[in-house]
C-alpha cells in the first residue's frame, strides 16, 4: 500500500510541474488560438533569469519570482507588440515567427551567458524531506505543488473574477463583436500573451533547482507542455489542470512499473489514440472554432 | 521539432549510415572513373604508377617546413562547450611543440575546421582536411556518433585520426588512435572496490543509447564473477530530468550502489533530485564513469559530495606534468577554465603524435607510417605514464577512484597500482582487436 501511495505522490508532482509549464500555453493558445513555439524558450529566459540575479545581484530565490515573472511578461509584451500581433490571421506563421523568435533567444542565451550548465541553488529552507502521509517527500516537490495550486487559482480569478478576465472571454467568443462594445480587443491580447509569457518564466524558475539549466533546456519542456494542452483541450485551464495530473500519474506510474522510455512512448501513444476519437481534447464539450 | 537533445557525452544518434553509404558511393563512383580513364589509355601504364603517387603524396604532407594537422573538434552546436575545451587544449599542446622547436625543425600547421555538433558536417569537414588540405593526421571528435561519421573517410584515405574521449569500446580501426579509456579500464578496479567499500547490492541506470548498455553489459560480467547481484537495469531517455518514479525504484528496491551512466543534463537533475528526495550517499551513492568538475559545477557541490567518479584523469590528480599542464591551460586560456578527463588525452595525444613524427624522415612523413611509427610508443601524460598498445592503438592508462566534494572538486582515494591495458573488446570474450584486425578466438 505504501508504494502505491508513494507513486500518486510522486504522480502529483510529475504533474504539478506539466501543469506549471502548460499553465502558460494554455492561456496564450486557449484563448488567442496563437501556438507558441517559443514557450520554452520563455520557460529557459526565466530558469536563466533567475541564475543570473543569484550569481551577479545577490538576489535570494523567492525574491526573484516576482522580478522573473515580471521581466519575462514584459519580453512577451514586446514580443506580441513586435511580431504575433501581425499574423492573427494566418496561424500556420505564427508558427514559424514564435519558433524563430525561439531559436533567437536559444542563440542570443548562448552567446551571453555560455552553453554550459548553470547552476540555481534551492533555498536551504526548502532543501529538506517532509513526511506527508507517512511517506518522505521531497520539501521543494511539496512547495512547487502549492505553489502551482496558487497560482491557478489567481488564474482562474483573474479569467472569471475581474474586469480584465470578463472582456479577454468575450474577445474570445467573438472579437469583432467585443471590439463593437468598446472592448480594446488588441490590448487584452497583448495582456494575456504577457501574462502567459511571465507564467512561463515563473515555471523555469520554480523548475531550475530541481533539473538543470542550459539554453536548450526549453525544447523538452515545450513538447511536454503541448501533450497537455493537447490532452486537456483548448479553452479549458480545468481542462488543463485535469490532463496535467492525468500525465503525471500515468508516467509515474508506468515509469515504476517499467521504466521512463516505455512510459514516455506508452503515454504518447495513449494521447495520438485518443486524439484522433477526441480531437477536441478530453476536457472540452465544443470543438474550437 | 528538429532541434537535437542537449546532452553532453559520447553519444550516437541515427543518421550515420546515410554517410558511410554516401562515402562508399562515392568512391565506387570514383573507381568507375577511373577504370574507365585507364581502359582508355591503356591499363598496363597505369597500374605500375601507384607507387609515385605515394612519394608525391609524401612531400605534400610534409613541405616547406610544416606538417599540417585538423583540428576537428565543435565549435558551435549542443556538443560546442565542451569540444571546445578539446580544441583547446589541443592547440596548446601544438603551440607549445612549435615554441620548443617543433618537430625534427618543422612547424605543425593546425587547420581548425567547426562540425558544429553534425555527424555530417563532421564527415564533410573530415573529407576537406584529408583530401584538400592534405593533413597528415587529424585530432577530432567528442561523441561517438562524429567519430563513427568520419571514420570512413579516414579508412579509405588510410589517414589517422586521434580520439581523445572515453568510450564504450568495441571498435578496431587501424585508422584511429583512442587515447580515451574504454569499459575495461574505468572499471576493473572501481566495481570490486566499491562492492568492498559499500556491498553487492547494484543498481544500474543510463541514459537510452549505445554508451550506457555497453558499460552495463560489461559491469554485469563484473558483478557476476563478484557474486553480486543486479537489482535493477534501466535506461532513460536522453535529456530526461524527471527522476522522480527512479527515486522511488531506487528506495524500494534499496540496492548498495547506484552505477549511473546517465549523462549530460540528466546527470545533474538526478544527482539534485536525488539529494531533495532525502537520500543519503553514505548508505547509497552514485557511481559514475561521466560526472567530471563540470557536471559538478552545474549541479552544486552539495547534491555532488559523496558521490564516486572513476576516471583516468582528476584535475586535482597531484604530478609535475598535471600542475605543468593546468597552469599552461590557464595561462594560455583564462584562469577560471579547468581541464578533465577528456581536455587531458586531448592534450597529450599531440605530444604521441610528436614523439611519432620525429622518428620519420621528412619524405617518409605519412599517415600509415605514423601509425607504425607511434605503436608501443610512451610518454607522461599529466595522469602518468601512457603508451600506444601495438595491437589495438588504444592507449594503457592510469584509471583512478575519486570522490566529489561539496567545494566542487574531487578528492582522488586510489590511484591504480600500475597502468592497466586497454582492451576494447573485454566484454565479448569471444572477439579480440589485434593489428591485423578484429579476430574470432
Amino acid at each position: 500500500m505504501d508504494f502505491l501511495l508513494e507513486n500518486i505522490i510522486t504522480g502529483l508532482s510529475i504533474g504539478s510541474i506539466l501543469l506549471l509549464i502548460a499553465l502558460g500555453l494554455a492561456i496564450i493558445y486557449g484563448t488567442m488560438g496563437v501556438i507558441n513555439m517559443a514557450h520554452g524558450e520563455f520557460v529557459m529566459l526565466g530558469a536563466y533569469a533567475t541564475w543570473a540575479m543569484n550569481a551577479f545581484l545577490g538576489v535570494g530565490f523567492l525574491a526573484s519570482l516576482i522580478v522573473v515573472f515580471l521581466g519575462v511578461a514584459c519580453l512577451g509584451y514586446l514580443v506580441e507588440r513586435g511580431v504575433i500581433r501581425f499574423l492573427y490571421r494566418r496561424p500556420l506563421d505564427t508558427i514559424l515567427a514564435t519558433w524563430g523568435v525561439g531559436v533567437m533567444l536559444q542563440q542570443i542565451v548562448r552567446l551571453i551567458a555560455g552553453g554550459e550548465l548553470r547552476y540555481v541553488e534551492m533555498p536551504p529552507a526548502l532543501s529538506g524531506t517532509v513526511s506527508v502521509l507517512g511517506i518522505t517527500v521531497s520539501g521543494y516537490r511539496v512547495f512547487v505543488f502549492l505553489f502551482v495550486l496558487a497560482l491557478f487559482a489567481a488564474t482562474w480569478y483573474l479569467m472569471y473574477r475581474t474586469a480584465f478576465g470578463t472582456k479577454l472571454r468575450a474577445v474570445v467568443q467573438n472579437r469583432e463583436i467585443a471590439s463593437c462594445f468598446g472592448i480594446n480587443s488588441s490590448r487584452i491580447y497583448s495582456l494575456t500573451f504577457a501574462y502567459g509569457a511571465g507564467l512561463a518564466g515563473l515555471a523555469g524558475a520554480l523548475v531550475a533547482p530541481l533539473k538543470s539549466v542550459s539554453p536548450e533546456m526549453g525544447t523538452t519542456y515545450v513538447v511536454d507542455a503541448f501533450f497537455v494542452v493537447v490532452l486537456g483541450g483548448v479553452q479549458s485551464i480545468f481542462g488543463t489542470v485535469a490532463s496535467a495530473f492525468v500525465l503525471g500519474e500515468a508516467t509515474g506510474m508506468l515509469a515504476f512499473l517499467w521504466n521512463d522510455t516505455i512510459a514516455k512512448a506508452l503515454v504518447l501513444l495513449g494521447i495520438m489514440i485518443l486524439i484522433r476519437f477526441r480531437p477536441q481534447g478530453l476536457f472540452t464539450s465544443k470543438a474550437r472554432r | 521539432m528538429a532541434k537535437q537533445p542537449p546532452f553532453r557525452f559520447p553519444h550516437l544518434d541515427g543518421g550515420f549510415f546515410v554517410f558511410v553509404q554516401r562515402e562508399e558511393n562515392e568512391m565506387a563512383m570514383k573507381r568507375r572513373d577511373f577504370m574507365k580513364g585507364a581502359a582508355a589509355v591503356g591499363a598496363a601504364s597505369v597500374v605500375g604508377t601507384p607507387h609515385l603517387w605515394f612519394k608525391n603524396a609524401g612531400l605534400a604532407y610534409a613541405g616547406q617546413g610544416e606538417i599540417k594537422v585538423g583540428v576537428l573538434f565543435s565549435l558551435t552546436g549542443t556538443t560546442g562547450i565542451i569540444e571546445e575545451s578539446l580544441n583547446k587544449a589541443t592547440i596548446l599542446a601544438i603551440e607549445e611543440i612549435n615554441d620548443a622547436g617543433g618537430i625534427n625543425g618543422m612547424r605543425i600547421v593546425p587547420v581548425v575546421e567547426d562540425p558544429a555538433s553534425d555527424p555530417a558536417t563532421f564527415a564533410a569537414k573530415a573529407r576537406k582536411l584529408v583530401l584538400g588540405d592534405k593533413c597528415v593526421s587529424v585530432f577530432g571528435s567528442y561523441t561517438s556518433a562524429s567519430r563513427k561519421a568520419v571514420l570512413p573517410v579516414f579508412e579509405k584515405r588510410n589517414n589517422l585520426y586521434w580520439y581523445p574521449t572515453l568510450y564504450e569500446g568495441r571498435e578496431c580501426s587501424k585508422n584511429v588512435i583512442y587515447t580515451g579509456a574504454v569499459p575495461n579500464q574505468q572499471q576493473d578496479e572501481f566495481i570490486p572496490w566499491l562492492v568492498k567499500n559499500f556491498g553487492k547490492k547494484f543498481y544500474l541506470i543510463g541514459s537510452n543509447y549505445i554508451y550506457p548498455k555497453e558499460e552495463n553489459n560489461y559491469c554485469k560480467k563484473l558483478l557476476e564473477k563478484l557474486g553480486a547481484e543486479v537489482v535493477n537495469e534501466e535506461y532513460v531517455p536522453l535529456g530526461h530530468s524527471e527522476f522522480s518514479s527512479v527515486i522511488n525504484k531506487i528506495k524500494s528496491t534499496q540496492p548498495n550502489v547506484i552505477f549511473s551512466t546517465v549523462v549530460g543534463d540528466s546527470v545533474v537533475a538526478l544527482h539534485r533530485q536525488y539529494r531533495a528526495a532525502g537520500l543519503d550517499p553514505e548508505k547509497m551513492p552514485m557511481a559514475s564513469l561521466t560526472t567530471s568538475e563540470n557536471e559538478v559545477a552545474a549541479m552544486g557541490g552539495d547534491a555532488a559530495a559523496g558521490h564516486f567518479t572513476s576516471a583516468p584523469y582528476f584535475m586535482v590528480h597531484k604530478s609535475p606534468e598535471n600542475e605543468r599542464f593546468v597552469e599552461a591551460y590557464k595561462a594560455r586560456w583564462g584562469a577560471d577554465k579547468v581541464t578533465h578527463f577528456v581536455s587531458e588525452p586531448s592534450y597529450f595525444q599531440v605530444y604521441l603524435f610528436k614523439q611519432a613524427v620525429e622518428k620519420l624522415a621528412p619524405s617518409d612523413i605519412t599517415p600509415p607510417n605514423i601509425r607504425e611509427a607511434v605503436k608501443g610508443e610512451e610518454m607522461t601524460a599529466p595522469q602518468g605514464r601512457v603508451r600506444i598498445e601495438r595491437e589495438n592503438l588504444h592507449t594503457w592508462l592510469w584509471p583512478k577512484i575519486a570522490v566529489a566534494k561539496s567545494d566542487g572538486q574531487f578528492e582522488v582515494l586510489q590511484d591504480s597500482k600500475e597502468w592497466v591495458q586497454p582492451v576494447p573488446y573485454a566484454a565479448y570474450p569471444d572477439q579480440v582487436c589485434r593489428e591485423s584486425g578484429l579476430e574470432k578466438v
